[in-house]
């Protein structure tokens, strides 16, 4: 554990991370069981279900026709530096490639098996195999080797769910202090929703490290404000006016400043890991027309992309007050609204509320989450994931690659 | 902890802001102090909302977390409420419901 006195050097590894064989270090060492169609999914929960306590987690795809999009974020989410080892579940008529993912997988050196219920023989064998399989691959990543972690070594995302007025006055800029104190110890971190960047391209893009990365994060989010446009959706609601807030850009704010004050160092999409120390903007929303709906259909789906991206951990606020977690990675709850911690403090890693009644600084809780942050990556568990969530969604998008200004050498 | 002196309803969020966040209910007749000058509210003002943290001409660019929100519609004096009625979008206009719950701009 890091003291909170800042003298003690830089980067000193304080934390015993897994290795894996690409270098990266995680911070938890899970199965994942993951269904490539809904048609798989009731046999991959069985299977789950009966290692409650253990970690193994649901993950999944749910569509039964091909998606590149998906298929990254699946490669991606089984050989997340927190997972251990995979169990891929195929009904075995479904569009997936289960073959690719399992070859991807399997190069990584993680254990993997496949389990095709028609082959198998219909729902009872196939979670009888299933769950055989992973009480071996449990044992066999006890033994992943561990390794010194350093904070620069870790990646952190940062997401907001049921907002109030309070979000964006205390737990987000908190944040935004503790991603600062993050990206000076060396770690990557990455904020998101370009949706709710609108109004803010301009102060956004100047904090770029290279005016060609400027013009990419402008140009994502004048890309988020046509789709959204496209969608119908009001990014105004009467409540927002009612709760204080008087423009877009001062909605926007409230996403916009949990990226703190360092300057931007790339932009990336689902998938794309960051290779160095700095803050990232990924971007959510699909490219070309929308074809599939709403960009993120809910707080997990933007979840399971930070993760995509190599998220350790995922700082989370909210001020009415989400719960959820997720698989893979833990979710900190950093409560902005301090009558919502007191109903709801079972569910919240920290209070940020406290800024609102003048018991905190915003600097003293953004010290407070960097803690957190050390504290679950050494081993303890968030109050999410005490409480046993793992939630986790994927659904259909298109993106194109990163353009070459994205990620400036 | 806040010193002594120092508001207790309002709050900074960054240095370069010219707002403040009222973080306590404020009713009419209320005194405070914002950066060492004594302010008195004529009016009730939410949670969440917002005050000028001085002097703010017409037009001029008003900024909270260290971000410009939008432009003052006219002059707003230190500690008045800033809401639709004198601070608006330089990007779109906010559609919102009034006291009748019918769409206004």
């Amino acid at each position: 554990m890091s003291s909170s006195n800042n003298s003690s050097s830089n980067n000193s590894p304080t934390l015993q991370g897994f290795l894996r064989s690409d270098g990266r270090k995680g911070i938890r060492n899970c199965i994942v069981v993951a269904y490539l169609v809904e048609c798989a999914h009731h046999v991959a929960r069985e299977i789950v279900d009966s290692f409650r306590g253990q970690p193994v987690h649901l993950i999944g795809f749910g569509g039964c026709y091909p998606n590149a999009y998906a298929d990254r974020m699946m490669n991606k989410l089984c050989t997340h530096p927190n997972v251990g080892g995979a169990l891929l579940l195929s009904l075995g008529c479904e569009s997936f490639n289960r073959h690719r993912l399992a070859e991807e997988i399997a190069k990584t050196g993680r254990p993997v098996s496949t389990v095709v219920i028609q082959q198998t023989g219909g729902t009872r064998k196939s979670i009888d195999s299933g769950k055989l399989w992973v009480e071996q691959a449990l044992k066999q990543i006890a033994d992943v080797p561990r390794a010194p972690l350093g904070v620069n070594e870790l990646v952190v995302g940062t997401v907001c769910g049921g907002s109030d007025a309070t979000s964006g006055i205390s737990a987000n800029p908190a944040v935004g202090r503790a991603f600062d104190m993050l990206v000076e110890q060396g770690a990557a971190t990455i904020f998101e929703e370009t949706g709710e960047m609108i109004g803010l391209e301009d102060v956004m893009s100047a904090r770029a490290v290279t005016p060609e990365l400027g013009h990419e994060l402008k140009a994502s989010v004048e890309k988020a404000a046509y789709y959204y446009k496209q969608m119908g959706h009001a990014s105004f609601a009467p409540g927002n006016a009612e709760g204080g807030l008087t423009t877009i850009e001062e909605k926007s704010i409230g996403a916009y400043c949990k990226s703190g004050d360092s300057p931007i160092s790339g932009l990336i999409k689902p998938g794309d890991v960051p290779r160095k120390s700095g803050l990232y903007l990924l971007d959510v929303v699909p490219d070309g027309e929308p074809r599939f709906g709403f960009p993120n259909i809910n707080d997990n789906a933007e979840i399971a992309e930070l993760i995509a991206c190599g998220s350790h951990v995922i700082l989370f606020t909210t001020g009415r007050g989400s719960v959820v977690g997720s698989a893979i990675s833990p979710v900190i709850k950093i409560c902005a609204n301090p009558e919502t911690y007191e109903r709801m403090s079972e569910d919240m890693d920290v209070n940020a509320g406290k800024i609102l009644r003048l018991e905190a600084s915003v600097d003293e809780v953004g010290e407070e989450i960097y803690e957190k942050v050390l504290d679950v990556a050494s081993g303890t568990q968030s109050c999410s994931e005490s409480l046993g969530h793992q939630e986790f969604v994927l659904t259909y998008k298109s993106f194109e690659p990163i353009g070459p200004s994205c990620l400036p050498m | 902890m806040q010193p002594e002196g120092k508001s207790r309803k309002l709050l900074r969020i960054h240095r370069d802001d010219n707002v403040l966040i009222v973080v306590a209910p404020v009713r009419p007749g209320d005194r405070d102090v914002i950066d060492g000058c004594e302010v008195v509210f004529t009016q009730n003002i939410a949670i969440g909302h917002k005050v000028a943290a001085r002097d703010i001409r017409a037009g001029e660019k008003v900024y909270k977390c260290g971000v410009p929100i939008g432009s003052a519609k006219e002059p707003i004096p230190a500690g008045a409420h800033m809401h639709l009625h004198n601070l608006k979008s330089d990007y779109i206009a906010t559609y919102t419901l009034d006291k009748d719950h019918v769409f206004v701009k």
